[in-house]
């Protein structure tokens, strides 16, 4: 009897705590969410209440609609995230079936080679790499973006693809070639296919740090037509700092997105982290 | 990397002597690697051996990094930035670390209700932006809205609180406790990940050694997590000493109070590109990135051959 309460105020104490840091970890999104749609005076007089008839309003959202040009930012953070990620996905599945395929030499070499970017962040490079890309013209288009994303994700996605990739039996490759196909469709029609949940996984990790990188942004493409989501919204924040309702709405704008992308991948991105994708 | 089956790649190779697809398959990649991401980096450390006398670039050998030593003001900056990102560190190993394994071990605990709900929450913080994070957090921690008074009323603390973000003696933990919330999700998960590896059969012999509870969770449970916790350590140095983001975001370029925030993100930042009445400075940038790079690479090595071969691994 004592030994099944004691297990059940257990069970409880566990509840407890892991309500208590539920609260501390959405607590802020939340009161950013809810006073994002109240008046002014409301988000100063009572900041902790739900929106009610008499203090709900969208005056932060026109404000915000009317002075940034977000749709831009939006689509251009949709552009290179999108662009980026299938090149990493695509240059990393192939880069990453060579190194676990075929034996030739060099190939431990290369693959350490590709591994320094792992642990070596490509933002020390930044000085040279400003300058090359205002040798090369590409100051302030999505395209430097695009190509510092896609170098900074592929040496991790080659290191998890390839992994993968060494699972992927050698009886089905060896049936493929025996009746014909050639290399790159026993890649693209055999192997790429089996791989395909461990590339979704790749995916997710990729997408984080682009979409919210502010650091490349803001120094490769700062141009109005250019701007990302996260510079753009801290560009706003800065300028309109003293507009409480612009400003929540403005956070608000940018919190939507991720919130619908995780409800719909948490699962893939919980699963990919603790199935041991990364290690 | 070497193991794969011999027969199948020797027989490939006597097939076609020139394996061209091997060539197709890695170039792609490997170029633009090396094109965006190698030679930038070498480029910017050669660069800091070079500096602009009279509008040209000319060899100037070790004569930037004695400015950066031996100028009283360059070497008050860069001191200060390092210490402060050592603070950062140590703040993220003494707090992060201590509560992704307790979230961990409670998640992990058998027949836990609601277990993906809780895990959803934890890692949310992590998926928002720096910008999200950082602004969200200044206004709670303003004294203006009073969000954070209203809080720390409700556990009978009000007078402990203070414009904290304002103050050069607590800014810079303020700052960090905010990244720590929002990058606990992640040794959170690779904890938890590690403690459902652990063979049943592993808990079932200490069960009967009659090692339970919290025992149990020291003893067994965390040594077999070691690794784990080595490869968050090494991610959050990499992760801590290449911050920039959340400072610029909450404190601005100048990091402020007084560059009580200020660590060497933020100093590479405003050495390159200037800001107020300072020029940008490409050849002390450079300099300062070089000794990101040498500290992080000591962090790295340190990890690779000093802590992962002597942490125990056991294979199941």
């Amino acid at each position: 009897m004592s030994k099944a309460r004691q297990s059940t105020l257990r069970t409880s104490l566990v509840h407890v705590a892991l309500i208590a840091y539920t609260l501390v970890a959405l607590f802020p999104v939340f009161l950013t969410i809810i006073n994002s749609f109240k008046s002014k005076q409301a988000i100063f007089g009572q900041p902790l209440r739900l929106p009610g008839p008499s203090t709900f309003s969208l005056i932060g959202y026109e404000t915000v609609l009317k002075q940034g040009d977000f749709i831009t930012y939006f689509q251009n953070s949709t552009i290179v995230t999108v662009v980026s990620i299938f090149l990493v996905l695509l240059l990393g599945a192939m880069a990453a079936f060579a190194l676990s395929e075929y034996r030739f030499r060099g190939n431990t070499l290369m693959g350490l080679y590709l591994a320094i970017g792992i642990m070596i962040p490509i933002r020390l490079g930044t000085v040279a790499l400003l300058q090359g890309m205002v040798a090369t013209g590409l100051v302030n288009t999505l395209t430097a973006l695009v190509l510092v994303y896609t170098a900074q994700g592929l040496p991790l996605a080659i290191f998890i693809l390839s992994e993968f990739m060494r699972t992927v039996s050698d009886d089905l490759k060896n049936a493929g070639r025996i009746d014909g196909l050639s290399e790159y469709a026993i890649f693209f029609r055999l192997v790429l296919p089996l791989v395909r949940p461990s590339m979704a996984t790749v995916a997710v990790f990729t997408m984080i740090p682009i979409w919210n990188d502010l650091w490349f942004p803001l120094i490769l493409a700062p141009s109005e037509s250019t701007k990302t989501v996260t510079l753009g919204a801290q560009l706003f924040i800065g300028q309109f700092v003293t507009n409480w309702n612009a400003v929540l709405a403005a956070l608000s704008l940018a919190i939507f997105p991720v919130l619908i992308l995780y409800v719909i991948f948490s699962r893939q991105l919980i699963r990919g982290i603790t199935s041991g994708a990364v290690k | 990397m070497t193991d794969l089956a011999p027969e199948q790649g020797t027989e490939a190779a006597r097939r076609r002597p020139r394996r061209w697809h091997i060539f197709v398959f890695l170039a792609p990649a490997v170029v633009v690697y090396t094109a965006v991401m190698i030679l930038p980096l070498f480029e910017t450390l050669r660069q800091s051996f070079f500096n602009t006398v009279e509008g040209e670039k000319v060899f100037v050998g070790f004569a930037n990094f004695a400015t950066l030593f031996g100028d009283p003001r360059w070497a008050a900056d860069f001191w200060n930035a390092l210490r402060n990102n050592f603070i950062f560190f140590l703040i993220h190993m003494a707090v992060q670390n201590p509560i992704g394994v307790a979230l961990a071990a409670l998640l992990s605990l058998p027949g836990l209700k609601f277990g993906a709900f809780y895990r959803t929450a934890f890692f949310l913080p992590t998926l928002l932006s720096f910008v999200i994070v950082g602004f969200i957090w200044k206004l709670i921690l303003s004294p203006i809205w009073g969000v954070a008074p209203w809080l720390m009323d409700l556990v009978g603390l009000k007078s402990a609180f203070g414009p904290w973000l304002g103050k050069p003696g607590s800014a810079l933990i303020a700052v960090s406790l905010v990244s720590v919330w929002q990058f606990i999700g992640i040794p959170m998960m690779l904890i938890y990940a590690a403690l459902l590896n652990i063979p049943e059969e592993v808990i079932e012999a200490a069960e009967i050694d009659g090692i339970v509870g919290w025992g149990q969770f020291f003893k067994i449970k965390l040594p077999l997590v070691l690794p784990a916790i080595g490869i968050i350590s090494i991610l959050t140095f990499v992760g801590n000493f290449n911050a920039f983001d959340l400072v610029y975001t909450m404190q601005g370029a100048l990091a402020g109070p007084d560059k009580a925030t200020d660590i060497l993100g933020t100093f590479l930042y405003r050495t390159f590109f200037g800001f107020q009445l300072q020029l940008g400075d490409p050849s002390m940038g450079a300099t300062i990135a070089t000794m990101m790079f040498l500290i992080i690479l000591t962090g790295v090595c340190i990890y690779l051959f000093g802590i992962q071969r002597r942490i125990r691994r056991y294979q199941f």
